[in-house]
């Protein structure tokens, strides 16, 4: 973990509610994918935890959703604002497991963080699926962020107005992978868990204090003992996890 | 040169400042960060007789220039503290400990207590009777003088290290607690645990915190922490452990002003890991801001 000063490049909506925010700053301990970044917002107590999407260079990139006040507030500032981020926070995905052809599985705002995923893994070499899973056609974003990395991708939403009709799970039908990557809401990574038969990492959320492993305000259970999301997370093996 | 040290029931101190209990782990994240001997001391995470997984998720909620938490004791137990934590600890922390316990009983507490006492990294227990977020035991002791003073004499009873009671401020009358502490044997007294609070989720109308309830800590209860430091400073002869929302080193000052020896920050250390730190380094210059040369002698100095 380091604490440093990052500045806005670029905060615009992707959606009605989902904005990309770019920042200009020192990315050395993002570059592994999953991990996530804290971020100071004045008027505010808590700092608001947001995982990583893209570290290139000196340029960062968040994806998030309004959701609540700091969201809120993200999304009201102008480039040239200057920002505290403690950085390098959680222990991130790892490619050494993905096989040739891993399925990378996000849903809504849990998309981002697999997006360096994919570029790492295609960097690699390696032939990745992106299953990426919206409620409707204008929550839809980064299909075509993914598909420019080389992978195959798939769109679902809730009421088939984009893509395939249902949850991600509809787009794993009777396909098999070397592989799972996911984040998302809960329960579609349980469905996720359920449906295939391949290990996996899946990234979890929570409400954090710190950010940092110090508070214990994000533990959870797993089959190896309690392990605090933030700091032993976000992203658990498939073998461990208790639902 | 000034002086920053203090002395607690006398054990000397090299600065009053001690990351609080639960905001802090067992020091290793911080030690990562900075060297932590330059902190007075450290209060290690709450220990009970057996592992505790704590409360269900969401443990934390935001609020207006302060936190709410609803952590519920998670912690190893006392066996993996003495055994694992403090060993791995003594690798970063040349210095004593305060030793945060919990209890759900009488005989617990005893029991933990008794477990610790050996331990020469332990400079002073701090028994925590005042945890609003766990049910059946905490906070109720803290809550009735004679509950309170049960648990001093018990604990009082099994350990010849230093003991001082942590009190809750959610009493109609915090002095009437800590007198009764003080009379049961207590060598000092630490304050204040935190305020009983909660936040709704305006979406789903509940709760934001599975506990529903939680503890409020960080600036918003400074000004509290300090009028309930001033008041009992003034019904007590033992020395207290001042906290509550303090972030600088003014605050700390203000703090030792009201009648704390020493101070203890604790929500702060989440949103800044460096903040002890930065208050032990910036005390020699708010000294001599405020015409201070020994620490020591300021305290209980607005009375």
């Amino acid at each position: 973990m380091e604490q440093k000063i990052f500045t806005v490049t670029e905060n615009l909506p992707l959606t009605a509610a989902v904005y990309r925010m770019r920042l200009r700053g020192d990315t050395t301990d993002v570059q592994c994918p999953g991990r996530f970044v804290n971020l100071r917002i004045d008027g505010l107590y808590l700092r608001r935890p947001l995982s990583v999407c893209d570290a290139e260079g000196d340029c960062l990139t968040l994806i998030y959703k309004t959701v609540g006040e700091g969201t809120e507030r993200m999304s009201r500032m102008a480039p040239g604002t200057r920002l505290d981020l403690l950085t390098g926070l959680g222990n991130g995905y790892t490619t050494e497991k993905s096989g040739p052809t891993p399925c990378l599985v996000g849903g809504g705002v849990g998309v981002p963080p697999l997006y360096l995923l994919c570029r790492r893994l295609r960097a690699e070499g390696k032939r990745p699926t992106v299953v990426l899973g919206f409620g409707r056609a204008d929550e839809v974003f980064y299909a075509q962020e993914f598909r420019a990395l080389g992978a195959e991708v798939v769109v679902t939403t809730a009421d088939g107005s984009c893509g395939i009709r249902g949850f991600v799970t509809a787009a794993l039908e009777g396909r098999t992978f070397s592989y799972i990557y996911a984040c998302g809401p809960e329960p579609m990574l349980r469905a996720v868990y359920e449906q295939t038969a391949c290990g996996g990492q899946y990234s979890f959320e929570e409400r954090m204090g710190c950010g940092f492993g110090a508070c214990m305000g994000c533990t959870c259970r797993t089959k190896y003992g309690n392990k605090r999301i933030c700091r032993d997370g976000p992203v658990l093996e498939k073998e461990e996890i208790v639902w | 040169m000034v002086d920053t040290s203090v002395t607690l029931s006398g054990w000397r101190i090299d600065n009053p400042v001690i990351p609080a209990s639960g905001t802090f782990g067992f020091g290793y994240e911080f030690a990562e960060l900075y060297d932590i001997n330059c902190l007075g001391s450290l209060a290690i995470k709450g220990t009970t007789a057996e592992p505790r997984f704590g409360n269900p998720t969401p443990r934390i909620a935001d609020c207006p220039s302060g936190m709410l938490n609803a952590v519920g004791l998670q912690n190893p137990g006392v066996r993996e503290v003495r055994e694992r934590e403090l060993p791995r600890l003594a690798a970063y922390f040349r210095k004593k400990v305060v030793a945060n316990v919990s209890g759900f009983s009488v005989g617990e507490y005893e029991k933990t207590v008794e477990a610790l006492s050996g331990e020469e990294q332990i400079g002073l227990f701090e028994i925590n009777i005042s945890c609003p977020n766990v049910h059946g035991g905490g906070m109720a002791f803290g809550t009735d003088p004679a509950a309170a003073a049960a648990v001093t004499e018990a604990v009082r009873r099994v350990t010849d290290k230093l003991v001082y009671i942590k009190l809750s401020p959610n009493v109609t009358d915090i002095t009437e607690i800590a007198r009764a502490c003080e009379a049961a044997g207590a060598d000092g007294l630490s304050l204040i645990n935190t305020l009983l609070g909660m936040r709704i989720d305006l979406r789903t109308r509940r709760p934001v915190l599975a506990n529903r309830t939680g503890g409020l800590s960080g600036p918003a209860v400074y000004p509290i922490a300090l009028r309930m430091v001033y008041d009992v400073y003034a019904a007590v002869k033992i020395p207290i452990i001042g906290m509550g929302g303090v972030s600088s080193a003014r605050d700390v000052i203000e703090m030792m002003l009201a009648g704390a020896t020493a101070v203890e920050v604790g929500a702060a250390n989440l949103v800044d890991p460096y903040v002890c730190r930065d208050i032990v380094e910036a005390l020699p210059t708010e000294m001599e801001r405020y015409g201070i040369r020994k620490l020591s002698e300021i305290i209980g100095g607005a009375h």
